[in-house]
């Protein structure tokens, strides 16, 4: 019945040449696609792939930025690196993984009650979801300084409440203060990548048929059984899109650690920053962000690799 | 969207198994809301930081840091370009924002064409080209853009900051604008055909009006992620072209002035009449047509 | 050779009247996708203002023939001719040709009014007003004339999709299944309405349909399609009562199939040997005049025999009978096994019950003469009219 959708259209901007007589018949066919990419295939090129092949260079070369670089394939620099800042490495993975797992657990609520309990406010509430990120990331990074400050409403009210004496208990935060803990920086990535986590959550629950879960019920499963047996499921590949679009850049970011942090919260990507630009130890810097950008790579292949749902990519 | 039935009545737990006696009380009505309450509760988290911004823009601080309130003012509101760099640094944020959409949408429009509508060899090496980027951390694309402009001596400033923002933008728009493509019904362009349009009528009389939202969709998410980006801008920045990010991001350690807050705050009650009057025309389109 | 199956069939095909301007012609078209064979060498005359019905199991080609006259696929050999100009290898928006889609493929950025204007937009036609109102009144949409179509019913959009068609006023209208997808009720209204506006316009309609039904109540001429070929063509009448494949046969309608042999002729009749019992069936209504044959007759041609019935005659025990009120159905063992259908008309004689003998009897002018080479059974899944027949049905 469908039949129709299949066959693609000849004509130049349509479906692609379906056999050789067709190919033939429009001659400049074949050339189309490349000419279409050329502009933006050559822009990545220069300058997304090469900057990194030039990266990878730097990395291997001795010299310093006055005297001048040459390649000596100094793979030593890699075990160097890693041994004097493994610390923040991990520290920004654990920080990215923490945020991502938050991020998760309060934006799937937000996405269900926005797919399935929204009614006429769905809408409206997207817009909410939207809007307050389409302000400064950094003013409102700056924003959590206001909040979280020691003397501000948020670590009152923690603090008449206990929280803070029970976020202390389990060291997380030392003293009174909340900002420049672990717990702000985590706090503050959580808060600028939901949005992230929130709208493709929101794309996949969107399409489930709420009529599944009647017939879950319909078949004797409660609600949350309902919930994991047919809901969860089918949100699956919103999941892994949200989690990838939170972890990666969540990993790389300095902005919140900076902001947010102490220097005892400093993650990979404060380093590479501040060698690059303040130390100009190119060498460490590059060789840091290779190792940072393999690392990403490594987790997210086995990540997608493990839930099943290559397709994504 | 159009379904719009209020769908409350299908998840509560009125199907629970019948052994366990439901239960009464505040208890049971907090379990059936649970869902709601933690969604309300996301909400207040997404959006305290923004009532900060507002409400510290009439703030009137004592010292350089407007971290506590102090009393209400409407000074910096009627002196917006008071700090010296501010306004330029919006200014230039803005015309780097407007090049690297249009650039970044056109380029990634002609491409995600070619990737929806078109097979060619090399289209899984295109398709890793394009996700990569997406994958990589800011501060790995921004330092390897770093060492190749230092490598060949290209001087920093705001070219070069234009063209690290057509190259992350692209990315998003190829995906963006394929989705919309690839969603197309090729029916609807054969039923064009069909009834006397050439291929260039086909194009720009169905084709490109269907594509259209997707393409707008596209540059408003390149021209936020342009305007919002410090990291990569960073490194891809000389002294002389401070965007806004990086104007902030100064100010940040030595004390934040109060316009900045102004700004942010007129930058979320644009976005929130953007999208709200976006939100409005479709529905006042749709009961139109209902009519 | 598509047309095989139709040689020595003396009745009036649509091939024998001279052409006319507007008249379809498919020669010898054929269409391969890689080395599958979807359409095979196939001719087909449609007469100007004619409505013309494509039936036939699923996959068998019907989309792929329409869509090549549409422009919407090239030939791979052979050739399309409208009139007597040669359109083949033109692109779809040089053919004075529409097609109304299966799923109606209305554009949804577009109200009704400008949906319908579209192809007269295309042409620069000037007084754009007047044809789209008066195709919009035609189809009873005039007040819908601003909305979009995403809004409509299914037999709304169905009525935007003719109505942006037939505006253009094409030499010739393609229709694939446009009725597809509405329910029973609606799709005998819009029946009614397709054929109401075929003889208003009097354009030529090429319908393609799964329901055989549909087909012969609005159908002048209708081809039966079977893997890529032309079973059969003629009139609805002609189609029923004088099919010429046993997928005919089965397809359209029932069939009963005995296997027989010509004996003999006696004048302008055939004398058949049906397992031992002697027949007749005229000359002119069999494509084999020697040696083994099916010989069918559709089972409401079978009757009960009176004592004193003329024609032919079987005797055989009844198997089975449901009595569905306006008639009985019976099945009627055969000496030789085989089980015959039979639909006796309610006359008020009770109906026989299992076990007892029953001669049966049909007029030799009632009987049709089949090649014995060809399957039996061959058309014969697809019966039930509205059930989408399986791919397998095209053997
Ligand atoms: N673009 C294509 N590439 C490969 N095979 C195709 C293509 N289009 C059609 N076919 C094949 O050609 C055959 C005929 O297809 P067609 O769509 O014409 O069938 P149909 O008679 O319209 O069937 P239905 O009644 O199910 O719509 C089918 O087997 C189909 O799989
Ligand atoms: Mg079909």
């Amino acid at each position: 019945m469908t039949a129709l959708a299949v066959h693609p259209v000849p004509g130049a901007e349509d479906g692609p040449p379906d056999d050789a007589d067709e190919a033939r018949a429009v001659g400049r066919k074949r050339s189309t696609p490349y000419l279409l990419l050329l502009p933006a295939g050559v822009w990545l090129i220069i300058f997304f792939a090469v900057p990194l092949v030039f990266l990878l260079s730097q990395s291997l070369q001795t010299g310093s930025l006055t005297t001048g670089y040459a390649l000596t394939w100094n793979f030593a620099i890699y075990p160097e690196a890693i041994a004097q800042y493994s610390e923040q490495l991990i520290r920004s993975l654990v920080y990215a993984a923490s945020a991502t797992v938050l991020a998760l657990l309060i934006a799937y609520p937000l996405a269900y009650t926005i797919a399935f309990r929204a009614g006429r406010w769905r809408n409206l509430l997207l817009v909410l979801v939207i809007a307050p990120f389409l302000t400064s990331f950094l003013i409102r990074t700056l924003a959590w300084q206001n909040i979280l400050a020691t003397d501000g409403p948020v670590t009152g009210a923690l603090q008449a409440l206990g929280v803070t004496d029970l976020l202390r208990g389990i060291g997380l935060i030392d003293g009174n203060k909340l900002l420049g803990t672990p717990l702000a920086v985590v706090t503050g990535l959580t808060y600028n990548f939901l949005p992230f986590m929130t709208l493709p959550l929101y794309a996949s629950l969107e399409r489930i048929d709420p009529r599944l879960h009647e017939a879950a019920g319909d078949l004797y499963s409660t609600p949350w059984t309902g919930f994991r047996k047919v809901t969860l499921p089918l949100s699956m590949p919103g999941v892994v899109a949200g989690t990838l679009l939170t972890f990666i850049p969540a990993a790389g970011d300095y902005i919140n650690s900076q902001l947010l942090g102490s220097p005892s919260t400093t993650m990979i990507g404060q380093v590479v920053s501040g060698q690059f630009l303040r130390v100009l130890d190119y060498p460490t810097a590059a060789a840091l962000s290779v190792v940072l950008m393999l690392t990403i790579l490594a987790l997210v292949t086995v990540y997608v690799r493990r839930s099943g749902t290559e397709e994504l990519l | 969207m159009t379904a719009t039935v209020p769908r409350a009545t299908t998840v509560p737990a009125a199907k629970a198994p019948a052994a366990r006696p439901p239960r009464r009380g505040p208890l049971r009505w907090l379990r059936e809301h649970l869902v709601p309450i933690a969604a309300a509760l996301a909400f207040c988290y997404m959006l305290l930081p923004n009532v900060v911004v507002v409400l510290f823009s009439f703030n009137n601080p004592t010292g350089r840091y407007n971290y506590t309130w102090q009393e209400f003012s409407l000074d910096a509101w009627k002196d917006p370009c008071g700090p010296a760099g501010l306004c330029d640094s919006l200014g230039l944020s803005l015309r780097v924002g407007v090049v690297a959409t249009l650039l970044a949408t056109a380029l990634g429009t002609l491409a995600a064409f070619a990737m929806a509508r078109h097979r060619y060899r090399g289209r899984s090496t295109t398709n890793v080209l394009v996700f990569l980027p997406m994958a990589t951390p800011e501060v790995v694309m921004g330092s390897s853009l770093l060492t190749l402009f230092v490598n060949l001596r290209v001087p920093l400033g705001a070219t070069t900051i234009l063209i690290a923002h057509i190259m992350f933008c692209i990315s998003f728009v190829i995906v963006t604008v394929k989705a919309r493509v690839a969603g197309l019904d090729p029916r609807l362009e054969q039923a064009a055909m069909d009834l006397y349009a050439n291929e260039r009528q086909t194009f720009t009389k169905v084709t490109l009006p269907l594509v259209a939202p997707g393409i707008l969709a596209a540059a408003l998410l390149s021209f936020a992620l342009s305007f919002d980006d410090y990291i990569i801008t960073n490194f891809t920045a000389s002294a002389s072209s401070v965007t806004f990010p990086m104007y902030v991001w100064g100010t940040a350690s030595r004390g934040t002035p109060v316009q900045i807050n102004v700004v942010g705050t007129v930058m979320f009650l644009l976005a929130l009449s953007a999208v709200g009057i976006g939100q409005l025309v479709s529905m006042r389109n749709r009961k139109r047509a209902t009519r | 050779m598509a047309t095989s199956a139709l040689q020595g069939a003396p009745m009036p095909t649509t091939d024998d009247r001279t052409t006319s301007d507007g008249d379809l012609r498919l020669v010898g078209i054929t269409k391969r996708f890689g080395r599958f064979t979807a359409v095979d060498d196939l001719d087909l005359t449609v007469p100007q203002g004619s409505f013309f019905a494509l039936l036939g199991p699923s996959g068998c080609g019907k989309t792929t023939t329409l869509r090549m006259v549409a422009g919407l696929e090239q030939p791979t050999q052979g050739q399309v001719l409208l009139g007597d100009r040669d359109v083949t290898g033109t692109k779809p928006y040089q053919r004075p040709v529409n097609t109304v889609f299966q799923s109606y493929a209305l554009f949804p950025h577009l109200d009704v009014f400008e949906n319908v204007a579209f192809g007269l937009r295309r042409r620069r036609k000037k007084e754009v007003k007047a044809d789209v109102d008066a195709v919009l009144e035609l189809v009873q949409l005039e007040h819908l004339a601003k909305s979009k179509p995403g809004l409509l019913s299914g037999g709304q959009q169905q009525r935007v999709a003719l109505a942006r068609a037939i505006v253009n006023r094409p030499s010739v209208l393609l229709l694939d299944e446009p009725l597809g997808a509405l329910d029973l009720k609606l799709r005998r209204q819009m029946q009614v309405e397709l054929k109401r506006i075929q003889t208003e316009v009097g354009l030529t309609f090429v319908h393609v349909t799964h329901d055989q039904e549909e087909a012969m109540t609005m159908a002048d001429t209708i081809a039966v399609m079977n893997g890529g070929r032309i079973e059969q063509m003629g009139s609805p009448t002609e189609l029923y009562e004088r099919p010429c494949t046993t997928f005919a046969a089965n397809f359209l309608g029932q069939s009963n199939l005995i296997q027989a042999t010509v004996t003999g002729t006696a004048g302008d009749d055939l004398l058949i040997d049906v397992h031992g019992q002697r027949v007749t069936l005229p000359r002119q209504r069999s494509t084999v005049t020697d040696g083994r044959l099916w010989l069918g007759v559709r089972p409401e041609k079978l009757r009960v025999a009176g004592p004193d019935d003329a024609g032919n005659r079987l005797t055989g025990i009844v198997t089975d009978a449901s009595f569905i009120g306006v008639a009985t159905y019976y099945l009627v063992r055969m000496p030789w096994g085989q089980e015959l259908t039979v639909v006796q008309q309610n006359d008020g004689t009770p109906p026989l019950p299992p076990g007892e003998p029953l001669t049966v009897t049909w007029l030799p002018d009632h009987g049709f003469g089949l090649d014995a080479t060809q399957d039996e059974h061959a058309g014969a899944e697809a019966i039930d009219p509205d059930a989408p027949a399986p791919a397998g049905a095209a053997r």
